[in-house]
């Protein structure tokens, strides 16, 4: 086992802990997202590039861009975001 | 010789109910299966108040930790003991790994004849370069059929579950659009250069399944991120032009039942040793393998379409 894999694995940790300590929803989901990111990249690692681009693609595009859309339709994004608020207000 | 019979008898026929529901006319469904708004909580006070007396006893009488020596031992030994069962389970998991096999020991239960086929034989039976798309489409292509099935049902049941009237449907579509970055320059153009290249990506993904690292899976699911990234650059009006609900219906349609009758055909001539006229072709070369390449084609579509649908769905509650 490299370094770097040694690097990507405790990454790996440190987003799993954070995911379940952030209080902001939206954060969560751009830690999950990150999870994904540096789990595609084990994978590669691992030589398993197939896996690799799924991880890319259903992790972190697919169910992060769900989550998303999720937290804007309950209206959990606006709330949190005052900067949102304002451009809503702007138009 | 024809009998024309009347309109009139002809509208209690099962035919006539038949061809009205397959041409959409008439759901008979609809209207007892939509889900109806509860009635507003009323809070009694009565009710209220007396909850308020029972708790409050309660509080008093069982869980007086100050008084109640028994419970408050209990709470220690509780607590006690639910340490030194997490320790006890931890300790417990790190020893059967300890007692597991060591990676590349030939007393593996992995080392068994399965694999060693697989590996040995595997190119000249189904002529995949890629082993692992041999075994997923191939030795266990009975899995993967029920996997895009998964997917298919799993969009269905979505769809019941966000199903809207048609009045809510328009106030969500209009509601959606509002939100919807109409005019984003940055993202328009950003998209504009990647949605080719990762479509692209995506088919030879699909298309290269059989030859390196891929498959239907993969492959479609890049083709979804790209769709999905179209859809929130340009919006609901550009991607229906080419994609409705319909589209969505026949893809899935087409592609599951191919899947299912060229699986069953492989399977019946292999189960009577019967010869199979699909010609496996020279490993290495795109047109190869048999089954795989079509069947790769088919999951990668129903999976592309499947992403697309469910992002759709959550949008707006439908196409």
């Amino acid at each position: 086992m490299t370094a770097f894999q040694v690097i990507l694995m405790g990454l790996l940790i440190i987003c799993a802990v954070s995911v379940s300590f952030s209080k902001n929803l939206l954060n969560a989901i751009l830690i999950y997202m990150s999870f994904s990111l540096v789990m595609s990249m084990l994978w590669i690692c691992l030589e398993s590039p197939d896996l690799a681009i799924t991880e890319a693609a259903v992790g972190a595009g697919i169910t992060s861009v769900l989550f998303f859309v999720t937290l804007k339709k309950i209206h959990a994004i606006d709330a949190s975001e005052p900067d949102a608020e304002e451009e809503k207000e702007n138009e | 010789m024809s009998k024309k019979k009347s309109t009139e008898e002809y509208q209690k026929t099962f035919a006539f109910r038949f061809f009205r529901w397959l041409s959409g006319e008439k759901d008979p469904y609809s209207g007892k299966v939509e889900m109806h708004p509860q009635k507003e909580y009323q809070p009694d006070p009565e009710a209220a108040l007396r909850r308020e007396k029972e708790h409050d006893a309660i509080m008093d009488k069982v869980y007086d930790t100050e008084h109640n020596k028994w419970l408050h031992l209990f709470h220690r030994l509780y607590q006690a003991t639910s340490i030194l069962f997490c320790l006890f389970l931890i300790a417990l998991l790190l020893v059967t790994v300890s007692h597991l096999p060591a990676i590349g020991s030939v007393a593996r239960p992995v080392n068994n004849e399965v694999s060693e086929r697989y590996i040995e034989k595997g190119l000249e039976e189904t002529g995949a370069v890629n082993i692992v798309a041999g075994m997923i489409l191939d030795y266990r292509a009975f899995d993967t059929l029920g996997e895009s099935h998964v997917l298919f049902v799993a969009t269905i049941t979505v769809l019941i579950l966000l199903r809207l009237n048609k009045t809510e449907k328009d106030e969500a579509d209009v509601n959606d659009r509002r939100f919807e970055p109409k005019n984003d320059a940055i993202l328009q153009l950003v998209a504009t250069f990647l949605v080719p290249v990762i479509i692209i990506f995506g088919i030879y993904i699909i298309l290269n399944g059989h030859l390196g690292p891929g498959g239907g899976f993969s492959g479609g699911a890049v083709i979804g991120a790209g769709l999905v990234l179209y859809l929130n650059a340009f919006g609901f009006k550009k991607t229906e032009q080419f994609f409705t609900e319909k589209t969505y219906k026949w893809i899935c349609f087409f592609s599951l039942s191919f899947y299912c009758l060229a699986k069953s055909y492989s399977f019946y001539t292999g189960a009577n040793q019967l010869h199979s006229v699909i010609p496996k072709g020279t490993p290495g070369a795109i047109l190869s393998s048999g089954l795989i390449l079509p069947l790769n084609i088919a999951v990668g579509l129903v999976v592309a379409c499947t992403i697309y649908a469910f992002y759709a769905m959550f949008r707006k509650g439908g196409f």
